[in-house]
């Protein structure tokens, strides 16, 4: 079977502009054009990022804190713009990051299902066939006619949870989201994405732990400091990222 | 221009949803909902009227339908430019998390508030025919300034969008322009003492009068002031061009402030 690549990453970098002291209004802006004391500190989060994934890869991402994990999550989900290179993907792009943080408080989960796989580019009659089964995948009950700022953290991240994986996304990106809500949850989403991976969705996946990243992927990068410093097959980068932090 | 189409497309479902969402939100804060959307601009006319129409000696039984015209235009720009300067940081959960094409929520913004004016042009409708102001053929040319206003909304709205994003301190100051702008758009005087005395140049400064007046003319059933006319399609034409350049020069960077 020849395999279909459906995501490309070439020559990516993403680059940062800390300036010392964030100016954010009009009135330093001009003192400071004025005094001419605008500066820049630049700083690279991303450099020389290359690789490819097949469909139904589920690719880890390893690295300490800081390393570039969610800058290169962000860049692939076009969230954010790469400064160079460029990222091609085919197929809907799901991204699980920080789950139902983009909920509206005001709105009823209901009312956010539509909001959110909208925003995730699904069409009205595609919810409305799934509105049943993310309900019931959610386990809200009656709380799903009930404005989301009266729900509590867990059944936040159920809802977000239930919308960006029964929507049968192309590719999905989790970033340290398979540790939400209780144990019981964790475990139904756990094999939520297992069914999935049969499905052939390709994955990238970064987790603090290891041992969950060695158990749902099959190749992985390691970055330091934006760069990538190995590639291939989970079991070799593991063992480099281990004795890396040793 | 295929791709910027076919996005548009791709993302129509999310506009209607987020204008939706804003028509929805607006009426389930309050107890009156809307009704609110009527009463309000209907006590104010009559403050104003009153006011007003004491204060420069107005015995014009149709100045509450001038008041009207004039405010509720001007309402609607406030809260559409209001709206969708706040747009991206208001969403900013969203954009950070999701890509979505960036202008949306600016431009859902506008046309949710477009939709609250749509409706609150009843209560115009209505005191209207109370003070026997009656549709004439010239009704018709109310379209256009109709249309003038969403789009010079839009193109304003689009560069405070992208500037607010920089600068937070925009909104008190836009606030001040605001407040500047609806002096200078005689909705509750009568401007042609300004313009005898040689400072008609401020309204005619003002796209916003510009449009209100023509306005004006189509509901009293006169002809529009043509040079009043080509000056504001001017204006909306070069805010949207300039919004729209700006804002997409600029989207990229938003991430990074918000
Ligand atoms: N918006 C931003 N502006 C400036 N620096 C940033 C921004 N986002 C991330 N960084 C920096 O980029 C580096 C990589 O961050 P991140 O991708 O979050 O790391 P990880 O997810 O691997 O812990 C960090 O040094 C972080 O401070
Ligand atoms: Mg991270």
């Amino acid at each position: 079977m020849a395999k279909k690549e459906v995501l490309r990453v070439e020559n990516v970098g993403m680059k940062f502009n800390l300036s010392q002291e964030k100016v954010d209004d009009l009135k330093d802006y001009v003192i400071k054009l004025l005094k001419r004391q605008l500066s820049y500190n630049e700083f690279w989060a991303l450099k020389d990022i290359n690789f490819s994934l097949n469909k139904g890869d589920r690719l880890g991402i390893l690295g300490l804190n800081g390393a570039g994990k969610s800058t290169l999550l962000k860049v692939i989900a076009g969230v954010l713009k790469a400064t160079e290179g460029t990222v091609t993907s085919k197929g809907k792009i799901a991204p699980l990051l920080e789950l139902g943080a983009g909920f509206d408080q005001q709105y009823t989960g209901r009312e956010n299902i539509y909001l959110y796989g909208a925003v995730l580019g699904f069409s009205k009659k595609f919810l409305d066939e799934k509105l049943d089964e993310i309900i019931a995948f959610s386990e809200l009950g009656k709380f799903i006619d009930v404005p989301v700022k009266n729900y509590s953290s867990g059944m936040k991240s159920r809802l977000g949870f239930s919308v960006a994986t029964l929507v049968e996304p192309d590719i999905l990106i989790l970033d340290e989201v398979l540790s939400v809500g209780d144990a019981k949850f964790r475990k139904k989403s756990e094999a939520k994405i297992m069914s999935m991976f049969d499905k052939g969705v390709t994955v990238l996946f970064v987790s603090h732990s290891l041992e969950q990243v060695q158990r749902l992927c099959n190749k992985a990068i390691l970055l330091e400091k934006g760069h990538i410093i190995a590639n291939g097959s989970i079991d070799e980068v593991s063992k480099i990222y281990l004795e890396k932090t040793k | 221009m295929k791709t910027y189409i076919e996005n548009f497309k791709k993302y129509r479902f999310l506009l209607m949803e987020l204008v939706k969402k804003g028509v929805k939100l607006k009426y389930r804060r309050s107890y009156l909902g809307i009704l609110w959307t009527l009463l309000e601009p209907l006590l104010t006319m009559i403050v104003l009227s009153i006011v007003f129409g004491t204060l420069f000696g107005n015995t014009d039984p149709t100045f509450p339908v001038y008041i009207l015209t004039g405010r509720l235009m001007y309402t609607f720009f406030n809260n559409a430019t209001k709206g969708a300067m706040k747009a991206i940081r208001a969403n900013a959960g969203m954009i950070k998390k999701v890509y979505v094409p960036k202008y949306i929520y600016p431009l859902s913004s506008v046309l949710f508030n477009y939709i609250i004016f749509a409706i609150s042009l009843i209560v115009l409708v209505v005191v209207a025919l109370v003070l026997k102001v009656y549709p004439t053929i010239y009704l018709l040319q109310a379209v256009i300034p109709l249309i003038l206003i969403l789009v010079t909304a839009f193109g304003v709205g689009m560069i405070l969008s992208t500037m607010a994003v920089f600068f937070r301190d925009l909104e008190y100051l836009w606030s001040v322009g605001l407040m500047i702008i609806m002096y200078a758009s005689a909705i509750f005087y009568k401007p042609e003492r300004l313009f005898a005395s040689g400072y008609g140049w401020i309204l005619k400064l003002n796209p916003l009068y510009l449009i209100i007046h023509n306005f004006r003319q189509a509901v009293f059933g006169h002809p529009m002031n043509m040079k009043f006319l080509a000056a504001s399609i001017v204006f909306a034409i070069v805010s949207v061009i300039v919004g729209l350049v700006f804002f997409y020069k600029k989207q990229d960077e938003f991430i990074l402030h918000i």
